[in-house]
Formats: structure tokens, C-alpha cells, sequence
């Protein structure tokens, strides 16, 4: 199979053509610039739809409407615009359609800044807009997984009839490396028999919607969501663990800043600390499992993340109390080095 | 027997929730005749709005996605790029259209986006039991401007076909006003026409109706009608704002 060095976000929208993107929506917003850029020239050529919206309003609304009439579409935006997206995403939960949103996060809050950033982590896996409900997030660390994850991406939100996230960082998203795009097999998915295709000799009209005016079909309705979510959780929470069969100590970072805590450990296990790498692939659903399996021989734990402590509280709620949990972190798009990493390993040695 | 009226194909047999003497009846009548004229039930998608007319998804008997507040004609968008085959149209009120969703009527319109908008103008929120609007009159009291919509502080109402005629986007635009026979079926003749602009590709077509809410203005049901004939129609002259040159 053929390698090719592609950037990040232009293998991204390789990937979603490939996975059998119909439509793109989006707008405009730096670090993921090349993401649209790409499908506005592959899609006309390709037989799908580019359209630069009027707003990441718009945008994700749009998304909506494709989604309910039964394609796949995606859209993508940095943080700013993901906070826009909301809205339209608790309505799309809501009427349970399937779609994959891409977030290169930046730098926040408030405009920010255009530099990577891993501070959307709250947002992305408490909901983000109003109403109980979930989105499935996945969080590659190479471009490689960037494009792997973008064919499972699409596959879980038709399988559940639920947005997707992929939530990079404009490291991720700007970088080079070489990738395969491997063929793969179609997966058995459920049929769209629910989208709003016009009748086309269908007896009953469908409809796309998320308003349940009595409160006991609404509490029906989001029963019956969280009872998806369940599923979700027991079926689909992923991690690698990375150097873990004698580690005493763990460090756990996801995206980027798995591979450069990664290379902190390394330089750990040089200097004879047992130390292993728990990398959440998905970040919901929250791969609690890893810890299990790892808690009887663990003295402690080492978040490291490119914000000012969010997936921590995850780790906490896994961990529970069973051993310490310290946390590392750098803000407003700065990122730490190995070095830095490796000098909080000591000291969480040091501590515990 | 002969059958000389009857229920459109395109509504659904239920009664309605809309108030006595409200536009909103007639108005969803009008669109679904038109559906079953032009023979486009089967592959119509309709896309409700946020208001009065947010349950219009249990009354047309086509496809329906209901949108968020204002964003009916970006969700229509979605559709539409996505099944170019189909006809898509959006229903929506004032306080939908033309105030929280103008960056989306505006830009779909710009666009000239192939779908074909219901426009609903009353002059006031009717759901949320009857706050000022983008197209209520100056002086007009509501909920939120009880002493009258003073410009001063609330500015001017927004005329729409006025503002989205001068976009090269829009094929067709007009206004009707719902208030006796003659303009009932000259709603009708716009709303078609709307319609048959998209069937034909020509792109954006939108045909907003004065309608009366007798019920937040305060009126009765005629007087409501006559409020409409004599006042709003003052603001919002009807007519037809833009059309494809013949030939």
C-alpha cells in the first residue's frame, strides 16, 4: 500500500471522502484553514458538495439538514467555532442524527489564540450545548490514527444515529507525516429508513425533530438516548497503554500530548523509573477500563494536558481515590516539553 | 355527488392548534394545494421554524425536519444540496426570519439557494404569547413595547422582500396579504409560482404573507383582518419584488 507525507488536516478531509462524505459545511477559522481548502477542490471533482456557509451557525445547521436526509456530512472548525456549533449540536442529539464534527482545537478562552490547545476538553465531553446528552469523542495522536479514526468516525455516528467528534490540536492538524489509507471492508450498518428523503411512495411522512412538548415523551425520548449511551460506553471506549506490563507509575495524555509525554517516559524508563502511558483514544466514552486494569500495580497517576486540568477530573472519577492523581499542564497554546514531563515523573516518584 | 371542496392530499387529517382566525390555517392550506397541483408531495421536504408554526411537522403530510429557531433556511440548505432532485421549502414567522435567522434568509437568498420560503409576517411573536418583532409597526404595543414601538428605542420594522430584492440571488419575491378572496388567491398564485421557480432551478423564490393574529393584537378575528387590510399593508406594500424577466 502506498505511503504518502500529507499535513494533518488536508489527510482529515482525504479520509472523509474516502469514508463516503457526501457534504462539507463549514467556515473559515484558523488552525484547520487547509481542511475546507482540500474538499473545496476534491469535492466538486468527486461527486460531493462543498459549501462555505455564512456562519459556523449556519454551518452546523446546514450539517443538520444533510444529515437528516440521510448522508454523510461533516463540518470542522477550531475552538471559537465549535462554541458557535452548540446549538446545533444539542439539536442534532436531540433528533439523533449522525454526523462527524472536526474541532483543531486553539488557544482559549475567548479568541484566544491560534496555537494548540487541549482546552475544550470539558465542552466536547459533557455535551457542550443544552440538554442531557453525549457526542462520542475521538482523539487520534498521529495522522495515521487521524485518518483511521475518520472511517470509524463516520461508521459509529451511523451505528448510534449520533454526532462524532474528532478532536485534534493545531499541531495535529498542521503536521507532516507519511500515511496509508487502507481499504476496508464496508461494516454492516443500519438502513437510513428514518431520513427525510421526501415520501417517494412511503406511506407515513418522516420526521427530523427534537421538540416533546410533554414532559413524559421527553422523558422517554432521553431515556431512551441515554440508554444509547450506555451501549456506547460498554461497546466503544478505547486506549492503548504504552510501556505498561511492569509500570508502577502512569502518565495518561491523549493527542499530541500522548507523543510527547510518551517520549518523557522513555526518557523515564532510561533512568530505571517504572513508568507506563495510558493514551484514552476516546475521550467519551471515558476508557475507565484502562485504569482497572492497571490499579493494582499502580503507586500513582500523571495527567498531562495542554489546559489547566479538565480530563483529569476523568481520571479522578476512574481512579477513585484508589491512588494519587497529579496533574501537569500548559495553557493558551503552549506546549511542554519531554523534558518538562519527565521532570513531573520524578516528581510524582518523589511524592508517592 | 360531486365534490366541490375537500381536504389537500398534502395535509394530514388532524385538527390544527392555531387560534381562531389566525393566517397560519389558510396559509398551510394554500402551500399544500399547491403541493398536490403541482404533484410534488412525494418528493417535497418541508423545514419548520421555531414559533406558532413549529408543529407544522404534524400537519403537512410530507417529509418535515423541524430547525432551530432561524436556521430553517440553513437546514434547508443541507437538504437541498444534499438531494438537488427534491423540493425543499421552509416555513417561517417573522420573529424566525427576520430577526434571529437574517444572516441565514439573507445569505440563502444570496445564494441563491433552490428552495422556496413561506414567510409569515404578523407583526409580533405569537408563541411566546406576544413580544415585539422585527416587523412590528411603530407604535404598535405588544408584550415588550407596551407603550408602543418607539423608535427611539426600538428602532424601524424590516422590510423583507424590499431588502432581499436588492440581492442578484432571488428569483422570485413577493408579498400577499391574507385578508379577503381576491388576496387569499393571490397568495395562492405567489405561493405557486415560488414553487414552480424551483422546479424549474431558477434558484431562491420566498413569498411572505401579511397574516392576522387576532389573538396578541387584541382583536377580534375581522377586526384582526381589517388591521391587516389597513394598517400593516401601509408598511409592507404587497406585490411582487422580483421575478425572471420573460422570454
Amino acid at each position: 500500500m502506498e505511503k504518502v507525507l500529507m499535513k494533518g488536516n488536508e489527510a482529515l478531509a482525504e479520509a472523509a471522502i474516502r469514508a463516503g462524505c457526501k457534504c462539507f459545511f463549514g467556515y473559515p477559522i484558523t488552525p484547520q484553514s487547509e481542511l475546507p481548502a482540500y474538499l473545496a477542490r476534491e469535492m466538486p471533482k468527486r461527486g460531493g458538495v462543498f459549501l462555505q456557509a455564512e456562519s459556523e451557525v449556519a454551518a452546523i445547521n446546514m450539517v443538520y439538514g444533510a444529515a437528516g436526509a440521510g448522508v454523510r456530512v461533516m463540518t470542522s472548525s477550531s475552538s471559537p467555532g465549535i462554541s458557535l456549533k452548540q446549538e446545533g449540536i444539542s439539536y442534532l442529539c436531540g433528533a439523533e442524527l449522525p454526523c462527524v464534527i472536526v474541532n483543531i482545537m486553539r488557544g482559549g478562552p475567548g479568541l484566544g489564540d491560534i496555537q494548540p490547545a487541549q482546552s475544550d476538553y470539558f465542552q466536547a465531553t459533557r455535551g457542550g450545548g443544552h440538554g442531557d446528552y453525549r457526542t462520542i469523542v475521538l482523539a487520534p495522536s498521529s495522522v495515521q490514527e487521524l485518518v483511521d479514526l475518520v472511517y470509524d468516525a463516520f461508521d459509529l455516528a451511523d451505528m448510534y444515529r449520533n454526532p462524532v467528534l474528532i478532536l485534534g490540536d493545531g499541531i495535529l492538524g498542521q503536521m507532516m507525516e507519511p500515511v496509508v489509507f487502507k481499504e476496508r471492508p464496508a461494516r454492516q450498518l443500519p438502513p437510513k429508513d428514518w431520513a427525510t428523503t421526501g415520501k417517494m411512495g412511503r406511506q407515513k411522512p418522516n420526521v427530523i425533530n427534537s421538540l416533546y412538548l410533554d414532559p413524559v415523551k421527553l422523558e422517554e425520548h432521553n431515556l431512551k438516548l441515554f440508554k444509547k449511551y450506555q451501549e456506547i460506553e460498554a461497546k466503544e471506549a478505547r486506549y492503548e497503554i504504552l510501556n505498561g506490563d511492569d509500570a508502577e507509575y502512569f502518565v495518561i495524555a491523549y493527542g499530541i500530548c500522548a507523543r510527547i509525554a510518551h517520549a518523557a517516559v522513555e526518557m523515564a524508563r532510561e533512568e530505571g523509573i517504572k513508568v507506563g502511558l495510558i493514551r484514552p483514544i476516546t475521550l467519551w466514552p471515558y476508557p475507565k477500563k484502562a485504569f482497572e486494569e492497571v490499579l493494582p500495580k499502580a503507586k500513582a497517576f500523571l495527567t498531562v494536558e495542554l489546559s489547566l486540568g479538565q480530563m483529569v477530573e476523568d481520571v479522578k472519577l476512574s481512579v477513585e481515590g484508589r491512588a494519587p492523581v497529579y496533574f501537569y499542564g500548559r495553557t493558551g497554546g503552549m506546549v511542554p516539553t519531554a523534558e518538562e514531563i519527565f521532570e513531573e515523573i520524578k516528581k510524582m516518584r518523589g511524592l508517592s | 355527488m360531486k365534490v366541490v371542496f375537500e381536504r389537500p392530499k398534502s395535509l394530514q387529517a388532524t385538527k390544527t392548534h392555531y387560534c381562531p382566525g389566525c393566517g397560519h390555517g389558510v396559509i398551510h392550506r394554500l402551500v399544500a394545494e399547491v403541493m398536490d397541483e403541482l404533484g410534488i408531495q412525494d418528493k417535497t421536504i418541508g423545514v419548520a421554524p421555531v414559533g406558532c408554526a413549529v408543529l407544522a411537522y404534524n400537519y403537512f403530510d410530507c417529509d418535515m425536519q423541524q430547525a432551530a429557531h432561524g436556521r430553517a433556511p440553513a437546514v434547508a440548505t443541507g437538504i437541498k444540496r444534499a438531494l438537488p432532485d427534491r423540493v425543499v421549502f421552509t416555513y417561517q414567522g417573522d420573529g424566525d426570519l427576520a430577526a434571529i435567522g437574517t444572516a441565514e434568509i439573507v445569505h440563502a437568498a444570496a445564494r441563491g439557494e433552490n428552495i422556496t420560503v413561506i414567510f409569515v409576517n404578523n407583526a409580533i411573536y405569537g408563541m411566546t404569547g406576544g413580544q415585539m418583532a422585527p416587523t412590528t409597526l411603530v407604535g404598535q404595543k405588544t408584550e415588550t413595547s407596551p407603550y408602543g414601538r418607539d423608535p427611539q428605542i426600538a428602532g424601524y420594522p424590516i422590510r423583507v422582500c424590499e431588502m432581499l430584492a436588492t440581492l442578484d440571488g432571488p428569483s422570485f419575491l413577493a408579498r400577499a396579504e391574507l385578508t379577503d378572496v381576491k388576496n387569499i388567491n393571490k397568495t395562492k398564485s405567489y405561493i405557486k409560482k415560488a414553487f414552480e421557480m424551483q422546479l424549474s432551478g431558477k434558484g431562491f423564490s420566498l413569498v411572505e404573507i401579511l397574516s392576522p393574529c387576532p389573538t396578541n393584537w387584541g382583536m377580534k378575528p375581522k377586526d384582526a383582518v381589517d388591521w391587516v387590510k389597513n394598517e400593516m399593508v401601509k408598511v409592507f406594500p404587497p406585490g411582487v419584488f422580483k421575478e425572471p424577466k420573460e422570454g
